[in-house]
């Protein structure tokens, strides 16, 4: 499957990822902010959001979905879709809401939100894995070209 | 109340989360996930608030929020009293029909961590539980003060090092035992208390969700293991909270009403609590042969304490 599913800009909204974490725009200090200051996570009503899904919200600027910490990676999960079990082992446990699952299907990660933690990996049920890390500026067809075989049970 | 379903996880993964990524807490922080789950156990509205620790500080990062629900930063100790100001004020106005929609059903939640929970806001905690409000405490016990550089709290087990009870050639690290939170909560008459842990997702959604569906003060322990200060490789957190309860060093429990006790999770096979201690910086010290005794008392306090737990499950006490 799918590279194309592995793009950065999987069920990306519009402003996912747009600012570096600790880039500032037109703000107050943080020494002019006053008590009891309020920051709105969206812009209109937010009633629903529960039953919305990313690509459908209307993300304020002051949401960290619109920020990145895909400068923090050293290293990155591939997803090679070929093998998985959409058994949703990885998104119950991403501690950065990073894995990207719709109608329990697992769809690929949001690289501008991963940290490379690597428990993703870790609790992937599949032989061979379904997720691997590998180098941040390794290139995803060849990643995908080097999985490994089926594991023995003894070699495990 | 609107509780999602967690028959399998397939049904749990259709929520959406509410919980945004690009806070800046440790990559394979547990914290997380913990908060993840549940936020993704209801879809209710939630109003949270979270004491100071590395939950507070790297979800509410200026300019950014996490949080797509109404959250609140406040004090170190004082999450449980902001969030149960906030239940009077919403029964209140409920009561006045001034809401903006009268029946949208509302849940409050308190994180705090071990530090916050156990020693600075313990009074105010414990305030809020005495006070009867319908409100659900969260810790996120990750057995030190993490935030500002791993010092003892007193959910700190014996013989771990941290940054103010070091171990060296004088010390095995901290002297004194973890501090038995959940007992102390259930004895408030809280209607349910729980000590749950993010590697049994589902008896925590579950604990979680009675937890939100129960009337009255409710107070979970989480088991939130901590790559930096527990030092082992952020990949590793589920697996070394799968040791924590297998080696039953984090039994998973319930008590509901003060008394009946339900043990949530039974291991198949109980682990030596070391496979536990050895996979961790902070206890290495102790595999010294003249630190071996705290290994052995480390042992066989989780034992009795494990008898204990199965006779009052038994005894329905
Ligand atoms: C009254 C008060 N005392 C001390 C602090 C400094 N402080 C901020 S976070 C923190 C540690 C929090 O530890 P814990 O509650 O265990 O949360 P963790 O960071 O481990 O998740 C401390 C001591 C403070 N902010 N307020
Ligand atoms: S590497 Fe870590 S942060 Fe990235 S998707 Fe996997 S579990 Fe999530
Ligand atoms: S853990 Fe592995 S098998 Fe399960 S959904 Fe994720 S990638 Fe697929
Ligand atoms: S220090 Fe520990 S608790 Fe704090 S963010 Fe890092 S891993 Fe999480
Ligand atoms: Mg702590």
């Amino acid at each position: 499957m799918s590279i194309e599913a592995q793009d950065l800009d999987l069920l990306a909204n519009d402003n996912r990822g747009k600012h570096q974490l600790e880039a500032g725009f037109d703000l107050l200090g943080w020494d002019e902010v006053t008590q009891g200051s309020v920051l709105a996570s969206f812009e209109g009503d937010a009633s629903d959001v529960a039953h919305k899904k990313s690509e459908e919200r209307t993300y304020s600027n002051y949401n960290s979905y619109t920020a990145t910490v895909a400068s923090w990676r050293v290293i990155k999960p591939v997803y090679n879709r070929d093998i998985c079990i959409d058994c949703q082992n990885c998104w119950v446990w991403c501690p950065d809401t990073s894995i990207i699952s719709r109608d329990k299907q697992m769809l690929g990660i949001d690289y501008d939100h991963c940290k490379g933690c690597g428990i993703c990996v870790e609790v992937c049920p599949t032989n061979p894995k379904s997720l691997l890390m590998f180098g941040e500026y390794s290139d995803l067809g060849e990643s995908l070209a080097d999985w490994p075989e089926k594991k023995k049970k003894e070699e495990k | 109340m609107a509780i999602t379903s967690i028959k399998n996880l397939k049904e749990f993964s259709t929520n959406n989360d509410r919980f945004e990524g690009a806070h800046t807490l440790c990559p394979g922080c547990a914290h997380s996930m913990i908060v993840r789950e549940l936020m993704n156990c209801t879809d209710d509205n939630l109003v949270l608030a979270a004491n100071t620790g590395c939950l507070e500080v790297s979800t509410a990062v200026y300019p950014y929020t996490s949080w797509d629900t109404s959250w609140i930063h406040i004090g170190f100790e004082n999450a449980a009293t902001a969030v149960t100001g906030s239940e009077v004020m919403h029964k209140v106005r409920k009561r006045k029909g001034t809401l903006k929609d009268n029946d949208a059903p509302v849940k409050f939640v308190a994180f705090g961590g071990d530090g916050s929970t156990f020693d600075i806001g313990f009074q105010w905690l414990s305030g809020a539980m005495e006070r009867g409000h319908d409100f659900t405490y969260i810790c996120l016990d990750n057995e030190n003060y993490a935030n500002t550089g791993g010092q003892r709290s007193s959910a700190t087990p014996i013989g771990a090092t941290t940054s103010t009870a070091q171990a060296g050639t004088h010390s095995y690290g901290k002297k004194e035992k973890k501090k038995d939170i959940v007992s102390i909560m259930a004895a408030h008459g809280a209607p349910y208390v729980a000590q749950l842990a993010p590697n049994k997702w589902k008896s925590m959604a579950k604990g979680f969700q009675k937890a939100l569906e129960t009337e009255g003060p409710c107070f979970i322990n989480t088991v939130s293991a901590c790559c930096t200060e527990w030092r082992f490789d952020p990949k590793d957190t589920i697996h070394i909270t799968d040791l924590a309860t297998d080696s039953l060093m984090f039994p998973v429990y319930e008590i509901i009403e003060g008394h009946e006790l339900n043990i949530l999770y039974r291991p198949k096979n109980v682990m030596p609590v070391e496979e536990y201690l050895n996979a961790q910086g902070r206890y290495r010290h102790l595999f010294k042969p003249e630190n071996k005794h705290v290994i052995e008392l480390i042992q066989s306090d989780i034992d009795k304490y494990w008898d204990m737990l199965q006779r009052r499950e038994e005894a329905r006490v």
